[in-house]
């Protein structure tokens, strides 16, 4: 049983460690894979192993890699956000397993997020998808 | 470790170093030591950016101020200006433009989420459902600490009451005039009640809170269970939710860990347990009395009320039944309050509403927005509107139970006494959007066919009511109907309404109704013309070859899977209707355009 403290202390721990506007910049980089009924059935399970893969193949301690539910925007799973502290998160959709390596090189190791995977690329391509 | 206020990270990637990042280093180090900062300022040379064309780069955090094509005597002015005055050196920063095209837009930048407002949805998404710190990393929890250490029982009735929040799981009923009542009865045992069946097709708001957030239902359950005086609750989720169950499963365990449900909760005495019941899958499941004979253990069949759960509900005890997502907004309430919750909204619908959009939309998907929002808002800014530039015909909100709403009623503001007189409801937020090629009569046959299937057989109106009325329908969709029959349904609907048992029988006339009432001029085609307008209905379908533009190429010929196309190489060939099946293979097929669908 936890007191009304340490919940308090937990929740403080928590969300320096989920650093989600990037305030701490000596936090982890994280990678949280959508991972509801609509981001499994798109194939998100694959794309959370492949990047599990490449951050351990790596060596990248001060990487984790984590999940998360639905936000809402089902055509475009599997999404991930890669929250990078001090800089905020990006998003990417259509992720594929083949599509993790370049994030991983481009985004997580060198801080340049690959454009044309993000959202704001999907978006403004929908037009010429269809 | 200690606690910086600022850390400047200067290149040393080879080529900045090779543009002179070291003394760019060296000069920082040198300043900060000068003006007495090196207890808040840290400078730590860094990898490549990634930025080398626009070198030597220099980044200051906690906001996150990106120098570029930094000199070394830039740094004083980095210095005296940014660190120790907080205003970053304009003149330095590296283009923000391409900077944010390199990001690309972010999620939040984007149409699809400007115009909702996440209260029900608001950590979906954004934490790890299966981590109970992430939840209290959101203020989990606080709301059940609130309410068993500040609040009296009635205080957090009182509450619920005040907000005007309403239930989401279809019928609108005030939540806080359930808990008012339940509470009220007197009795040794009660129960709190979750209902996660979410039957209706193309609905999956429920799956997606208890996938995403499922300590927001149990904190909600918790705080409902001491305003009303129980110490158990119940969760009825179907099986064919298997991550929803797995991941309540795993919040109920790290609960009941950290002492958040159990025994003696937050030292308070108060006790609250939750138990998981699989549903198989029925429709009428979802049905409030069918759900808790089904939780029981008994065959899932509605029962007259009243008596009501709120008298005599699971067991024989008062029981209190919300559904998924109204529970997901309760915690926010006892945070912030009825007045913030009741600021949202229309006069009569308080909060937000989640959709689920599907159908001929561009943005399928989920989205949460204020009460009384234009379906015009919903439809086109958020979903984006109708694909492949088709036009918008009907949205059909409600599911089974709901009905079709045509381009008149696109600006109607949705909440649940607007969609009541425009002949649908909102159920539990299913939102299918139509377009010019969907036959108004074959989506309420559709519909019909899914109560007839669903329909417990308990009582006769929906037994054998509904059966009647798909027949009709299955006799207009193949043109067979006369005026007559238009009659005969309605009549039909009128006596299913008002004699059916339960919620199941009496609305699952209203998609025929409300087809009926806008688009009837679609069945008198059927009936009278024996067409269909959305050339959909096969038995009323003809395809055609126009003679003219036929070069006699076969190929139409090989591709038909019936050897209905007869004619010679290079003359015009035609179609034997007897053996035509419709698939339209020869339509798709020919590059003339010579094959009309009529
Ligand atoms: C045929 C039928 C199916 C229903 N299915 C559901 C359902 O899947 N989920 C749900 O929450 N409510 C469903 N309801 C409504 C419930 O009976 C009940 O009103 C609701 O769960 C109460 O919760 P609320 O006040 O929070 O909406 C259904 C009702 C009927 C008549």
């Amino acid at each position: 049983m936890k007191s009304i403290a340490e919940l308090e202390a937990i929740r403080q721990r928590t969300l320096l460690r989920m650093n989600l506007n990037g305030e701490d910049p000596n936090g982890d980089i994280r990678v949280v894979v959508g991972m509801a009924t609509c981001g499994i059935a798109a194939g998100a399970r694959p794309v959370m192993q492949g990047f599990i893969e490449e951050i351990n193949r790596r060596g990248l301690s001060h990487v984790t890699v984590g999940q998360t539910g639905c936000i809402g925007m089902c055509r475009l799973e599997p999404m991930v956000d890669v929250y990078v502290p001090g800089s905020g998160k990006v998003t990417y959709v259509h992720m594929t397993p083949e599509k993790v390596a370049r994030v991983v090189a481009e985004h997580i190791v060198n801080g340049r997020p690959v454009a044309e995977f993000t959202i704001g690329a999907a978006e403004e391509n929908k037009s010429s998808d269809r | 470790m200690e606690i910086y206020r600022a850390h400047v990270l200067c290149c040393s990637g080879t080529d900045c170093t090779a543009s002179g990042s070291t003394q760019i280093f060296e000069r920082f180090e040198q300043l900060i030591k000068e003006k007495g900062l090196e207890k808040e300022v840290k400078v730590i040379s860094t990898g490549c950016f990634g930025l080398c064309k626009d070198g030597p780069i220099v980044v200051v955090y906690p906001d996150g101020t990106c120098y570029s094509h930094v000199k070394p005597e830039d740094v004083d002015e980095i210095v005296s200006e940014h660190l120790a005055k907080g205003r970053p050196v304009q003149r330095l920063i590296r283009n923000k433009e391409t900077e944010q095209e390199a990001a690309g837009k972010t999620l939040e930048d984007n149409e699809f989420y400007r115009h909702q407002k996440r209260i029900a949805l608001r950590n979906c998404g954004i934490i790890d459902p299966e981590n109970i710190d992430e939840y209290l990393a959101m203020d989990g929890y606080k709301a059940l600490e609130k309410a068993l250490t500040k609040m009296t029982r009635e205080e957090v009735i009182d509450e619920v009451l005040r907000s005007g929040l309403r239930g989401r799981g279809g019928g609108g009923f005030p939540t806080g005039l359930k808990w008012k009542f339940t509470y009220n009865s007197q009795a040794d045992q009660k129960y709190v009640a979750c209902n996660a069946d979410e039957g209706d097709p193309g609905a999956f708001m429920d799956r997606s809170v208890l996938e995403g957030d499922p300590h927001s239902v149990l904190e909600a359950m918790a705080i409902a269970g001491y305003a009303i005086g129980a110490s158990e609750g119940y969760i009825y989720v179907r099986a064919e939710y298997p991550i929803a169950v797995k991941r309540l499963e795993i919040a109920i365990a790290q609960a009941h860990d950290y002492g958040l449900l159990g025994k003696n909760i937050f030292g308070t005495g108060f006790d609250f347990d939750i138990k998981i019941r699989l549903g198989a899958g029925a429709f009428v499941c979802g049905e409030e009395t069918a759900l808790m004979r089904s939780i029981e253990g008994k065959r899932g069949e509605p029962i007259p009320r009243p008596p009501f759960p709120a008298v005599k509900g699971l067991f024989a005890k008062p029981t209190m039944l919300n559904n998924v997502e109204t529970y997901a907004n309760v915690a926010q309430i006892i945070l912030k309050g009825a007045d913030w919750f009741s600021a949202m909204g229309t006069e009569r619908s308080k909060g937000t509403k989640v959709f689920a959009l599907g159908g001929k939309i561009n943005n399928t998907g989920l989205v949460e927005v204020p009460m009384g929002t234009p379906l015009r808002t919903i439809v086109y800014d958020i979903g984006g509107g109708i694909p492949n530039g088709k036009k918008f015909k009907a949205v059909q909100t409600g599911g089974p139970s709901g009905g079709c709403l045509p381009t008149e009623l696109l600006d109607t503001p949705v909440d649940y006494d607007n969609l009541v007189e425009a002949g649908s409801m909102m159920g539990s937020g299913g939102m299918i959007i139509m377009d010019e090629d969907n036959c108004m009569v074959d989506i309420a046959r559709f519909f019909l066919e899914f109560t007839v299937d669903e329909s417990c057989g308990k009582c006769t109106p929906c037994r054998v009511g509904t059966r009647r009325m798909l027949e009709i329908l299955n006799r207009i969709v193949e043109g067979k109907g006369t005026m007559e029959d238009l009659d005969k349904l309605e009549e039909l609907a009128a006596g299913i309404k008002s004699t059916a048992l339960c919620g199941l029988g009496q609305s699952a006339p209203n998609p025929v109704l409300s087809t009926l009432k806008y688009f009837r001029n679609e069945y008198v085609a059927h009936i009278v013309d024996h067409v269909c307008p959305a050339h959909h209905c096969r038995a009323l379908l003809q395809y055609i070859i126009e003679t003219s533009k036929c070069r006699g190429c076969t190929a139409c010929m090989k591709v038909c899977p019936a050897g209905a196309i007869e004619g010679e190489v290079r003359k015009p060939h035609y179609i034997d209707p007897s053996k035509c099946i419709k698939c339209g293979a020869c339509m798709e097929t020919c590059v003339f355009k010579a094959i009309q669908r009529k």
